[in-house]
């Protein structure tokens, strides 16, 4: 294998619905926002693409991806799509890894969509929920938001996380995004706004989830000899990782949890894991990414993460499985303020926390899922996007604002999630 | 040849939401012949009051939800009747839901969990309030007489 730069990227603003532009047209924007920042690239340079939408349903079209690659100009070249639930944009960006990884490409484009506001709210959650167990779980009362307040109802359980703790990543992710203009749902919320806001599955309120989007994003990849020569700043992607697990959560194991380098098993006696509150898939994923890119410790040697935080309690449980924190302290690390961004006045305060950059360790300072959106295809590169942007420290130019821009960030972390945690994607990026 | 051809006009028209852009109104349904495969048994299993999981004949594995092959071993798993009784592992009321379930909401979900068997089982929780549901409750299966060949043929009680 030989190293990959992530060398442009684009987005569209993530919205309620754009229903001014088809699929085609908003990659074609994010496309075009990607070839405009990197000059020395033009469309026949890219050797193929990757395209990543996650549901048939939603656009009520096959083979979508075949049309955005000739909206684009890019036939007759290579290209195909992925698709896994969630985490469709994370697969998507480490398929064009893999593609110019392993020689075959130079130059690929990971471009992912999602058109989620073509049908109303709840069969939108039909839809989703079909990417449960059709025979045992969707007839039961099929609902993701249902599922994920299992899974943190048990995590309460095992480790006494609390519906403040939850709330306060919905505070934090939410002001983020009030600098992030492609973010869907900004606001200044408070914890008693999450708490007192309509309830969608106890634990977890409307301000507790993410919401549906239309939106697209592009990443363009590149070997080391095509980044050079493109000129730009290119950022490395120096780790990538996955991890599965079964589809339903009932078929959890409970077993040994598996460690990362900085931690011990004696961390952990007692602890029955994955079961439902922890996502192992995530740990897998972390893991392997970790391993790629030597990281010993991620909260001491990562400056940011862009999680996969569809639910407020998912980015709690998130942190654990990255190690940025033990398994049973997700609560805590989020009432210690490491994942906040310094220089935003959030409403909350830590009282026992003053930054270094051995602690602190921002999580989602673009919004995350639970204020950027979530158009399915879309997110994973989203992320990859805003990282992108972070290392190469043109947040301002982007945003238009740069409260967002993490001082001298190095090296960030990518994560995308499916399912109830079915499939997890870990990429690790960083500046050269 | 005919210059004077016409395609039949029809009074079809559209359910049209928009004019800029042109939003119209497209249905959609399906039905789908599906067959529950190795998975049948567990499905007649429930029209006579019972509840059947798997156990791994190569490890030993026992699953509530039933499988064919154990996800631990790879080897074919045999039938394995459950407890009718077990315990709350976790749970939710939903308030809101999928299309097809919102006017069930709200509902109780909860996963349940058997002495002796290393999985959970997804189910419905019925004669609780939410506030009364606790990890660890005792519940009880009861079955639906009139079955729908579904896994909501059986749902939890407290015990
Ligand atoms: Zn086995």
């Amino acid at each position: 294998m030989r190293p990959v730069y992530m060398i442009t990227g684009g987005i569209t603003k993530f919205a309620k619905a754009h229903p001014e532009m088809d699929f085609r047209l908003m990659v074609k924007e994010a496309f075009d926002y990607a070839l405009n920042d990197l000059p020395g690239l033009t469309r026949d340079m890219i050797d193929g693409s990757v395209c990543s939408y996650f549901s048939d349903h939603f656009t009520r079209q096959l083979k979508a991806g075949a049309m955005v690659q000739d909206y684009l100009g890019l036939c007759p070249k290579p290209s195909r799509r992925i698709e896994g639930g969630g985490a469709t944009g994370g697969l998507c960006f480490q398929a064009a890894w893999e593609a110019v990884a392993s020689g075959r490409m130079e130059v690929c484009l990971a471009m992912g969509f999602e058109t989620m506001s073509r049908v109303n709210t709840w069969k939108g959650n039909e839809f989703i929920a079909l990417a449960s167990d059709t025979n045992f779980d969707y007839p039961v009362g099929g609902f993701y938001t249902g599922y994920y307040a299992m899974m943190v109802r048990r995590h309460m359980f095992e480790f006494g996380t609390t519906v403040e703790q939850m709330a306060k990543v919905a505070v934090k992710n939410h002001r983020n995004a009030l600098h992030n203009p492609y973010a869907q749902s900004p606001a200044e919320l408070t914890i008693a706004d999450v708490r007192s806001s309509p309830m969608v599955a106890t634990p977890l309120t409307i301000r507790d989830c993410c919401q549906m989007s239309d939106g697209a994003a592009v990443a363009v990849l590149a070997s080391e000899e095509a980044a050079a020569r493109l000129g730009g700043q290119a950022v490395r992607i120096t780790g990538v990782g996955s991890g599965t697990d079964a589809m339903r959560m009932a078929d959890r194991p409970h077993g040994g949890v598996i460690l990362l380098p900085h931690e011990s098993s004696v961390d952990y006696t007692g602890l029955k894991y994955p079961g439902v509150h922890s996502f192992r898939a995530g740990r897998m994923a972390a893991k392997l990414a970790y391993e790629m890119a030597g990281i010993g410790n991620p909260r001491e040697e990562l400056d940011f993460v862009e999680l996969h935080d569809a639910y407020t309690s998912s980015e709690i449980q998130t942190c654990e499985d990255l190690g940025l924190c033990r398994y049973g302290e997700g609560g805590s690390f989020i009432d210690g303020g490491h994942s906040f961004l310094p220089n935003i006045d959030y409403g909350l305060s830590f009282p026992a926390f003053s930054p270094t950059a051995r602690n602190h360790i921002p999580v989602n300072p673009s919004g995350g899922l639970l204020a950027c959106g979530h158009p399915v295809g879309a997110t994973g590169l989203m992320q990859a996007v805003f990282a992108f942007w972070q290392l190469q420290e043109t947040i301002a130019k982007h945003l238009g604002d740069s409260t967002l821009q993490i001082p001298d960030a190095r090296r960030g972390l990518i994560h995308s999630h499916a399912g109830t945690g079915t499939y997890i994607t870990v990429s690790i990026l960083e500046r050269v | 040849m005919n210059k004077n051809a016409k395609l039949p006009e029809t009074e079809e028209g559209s359910v049209l939401f928009n004019v800029e852009p042109i939003i119209v109104k497209h249905h959609y349904e399906i039905d789908y012949l599906h067959s529950y495969a190795q998975d049948s048994p567990f499905f007649a299993g429930l029209t006579k009051g019972t509840l059947l999981g798997s156990r791994c004949t190569g490890c030993g594995y026992t699953y509530a939800t039933p499988r064919g092959h154990c996800m631990e071993c790879g080897t074919r798993t045999e039938w394995h009747p459950l407890p009718l009784e077990g315990r709350v592992h976790t749970y939710t009321t939903c308030h809101f839901g999928g299309e097809a379930f919102l006017k069930e909401t709200p509902f109780t979900l909860v996963l349940v969990e058997f002495d002796g068997v290393d999985t959970l089982f997804l189910s419905r929780l019925v004669g609780a309030e939410p506030e009364e549901v606790a990890v660890g409750m005792p519940v009880r299966a009861r079955f639906r007489r009139n079955c729908t060949f579904k896994p909501t043929d059986v749902y939890f009680v407290p015990a």
